[in-house]
């Protein structure tokens, strides 16, 4: 039998509890207040019966306008021009995958093949081989830095706007060269692998429909999730820690939860799910860098 | 230096809206409320943007007072009368360490 994803048992022993909920006075008023303190005019929730879901879109739509991963675009898309490094140098001529300098639609086409690194390499790790040629960053040091700080938190910011110039359009994952369909069959056994003190697999979580953890639905990712979800929403601005994060980062906190060793960081296993993840999605839009809770 | 705003004002679509513009901003700003600890277990010192104010053509439309209980990058959104297409409107904020940034945007 599958291991149950981590809040399931709990939902099952209290059957209604959370579709039955409703805010109590209080907590409307806290909300008010907290809209007013970030908007002026806020359009107000007219929150009242209505299912969770319906609370999460309606929350969503409320911040659709304002999603500060746009501010990490702009960043990224400044230090894309900017000459920096021990080269001095822009990443104006990094090959994302479509030829030097091209970014328009290579996000969709990532992780691929690339013959100058004889790697299969996802956005992040391609950004970190730019780095390394052409502006002389030491890569493997940007690798060990804490995510959000020093470099890493330019590699987010050019994750950012490397995937919103793609925004719209469907993913195409390439899997022409034989290490790409190599890549896509050993991250559909690391998905599938089960391991740690919990027995867990990422399909544990994320290989069934309508699964969720606490309110969070989680998709299905051993097939196409549908436009903008799964794989087609990473880099992404999580509203709860106020961060960027890269698919690189999603995947390091996926293995956290699964009480897995931490992945290093770019390292094969973590470019394999991407390719297994992007593959299935192929077809669906992507809305990169998205809005998370 | 503070990183940019980004700003967009857009005139209303509804004919009964009549001279409004929609203003959307979002501030990049760490929003430290001075009541965090850091990884050492030390108090992580506030910083937040304490006044927001905003200018139609030069002439002030906006102005508040913000605390520590606005979440890290703040979106704002208000809407101007007497706005027309091609106005500039200007933003700025001031936090508590004296650290300010402007941006404009046109009105479109």
């Amino acid at each position: 039998m599958k291991p149950p994803c981590p809040d399931q048992r709990a939902q099952a022993s209290v059957p209604g509890h959370l579709h039955g909920r409703r805010a109590t006075p209080s907590q409307r008023a806290a909300a008010a207040l907290l809209l007013a303190a970030s908007a002026v005019t806020p359009v107000l929730a007219v929150a009242q019966a209505k299912s969770v879901t319906d609370g999460i879109a309606e929350y969503r739509r409320m911040l659709e306008d304002a999603n500060p991963a746009e501010l990490f675009e702009a960043k990224g898309e400044a230090l894309w021009t900017t000459p920096r490094g021990p080269k001095n140098a822009t990443l104006q001529r990094c090959d994302l995958g479509l030829g030097p300098g091209v970014v328009k639609a290579a996000w969709v086409q990532l992780p691929r093949w690339f013959a100058d690194t004889g790697r299969v390499q996802d956005l992040e790790s391609r950004l970190l081989s730019c780095m390394e040629t052409l502006q002389g960053f030491n890569a493997a040091e940007i690798a060990t830095t804490a995510f959000d700080k020093g470099e890493q938190a330019t590699l987010a910011a050019l994750a950012a706007w490397v995937s919103a110039e793609s925004r719209g359009q469907a993913m195409a994952l390439p899997q022409g060269h034989a290490e790409e369909r190599r890549f896509y069959a050993l991250g559909q056994r690391a998905f599938h692998f089960r391991g740690g003190p919990m027995d867990f697999s990422c399909a544990s979580c994320h290989g069934e429909d309508a699964k969720r953890i606490r309110l969070q639905e989680l998709p299905n990712l051993t097939k196409n999730p549908g436009d903008g979800v799964g794989f087609a929403a990473w880099p992404a601005y999580r509203i709860s820690n106020g961060e960027l994060w890269s698919m690189q980062r999603r995947l390091n906190d996926c293995f956290r939860q699964q009480r897995f060793p931490y992945p290093a960081f770019a390292s094969d296993v973590t470019i394999a799910l991407g390719v297994y993840m992007g593959v299935n999605a192929r077809g669906a839009v992507s809305i990169a860098p998205a809005l998370k809770r | 230096m503070a990183d940019p705003m980004r700003i967009r004002a857009q005139m209303a679509n509804d004919k009964t809206a009549g001279d409004k513009a929609t203003v959307r901003v979002l501030m990049s700003h760490e929003m430290e409320t001075g009541l965090r600890k850091d990884a050492a277990g030390k108090l992580i010192p506030a910083w937040y943007i304490q006044d927001v104010s905003a200018q139609l053509n030069g002439k002030p439309v906006l102005s508040a007072q913000w605390g520590p209980s606005v979440s890290k990058n703040p979106f704002l959104q208000f809407s101007v009368k007497g706005a027309k297409v091609g106005d500039k409107i200007s933003v700025t904020w001031k936090d508590n360490k004296g650290d300010s940034r402007t941006d404009e945007a046109t009105v479109s």
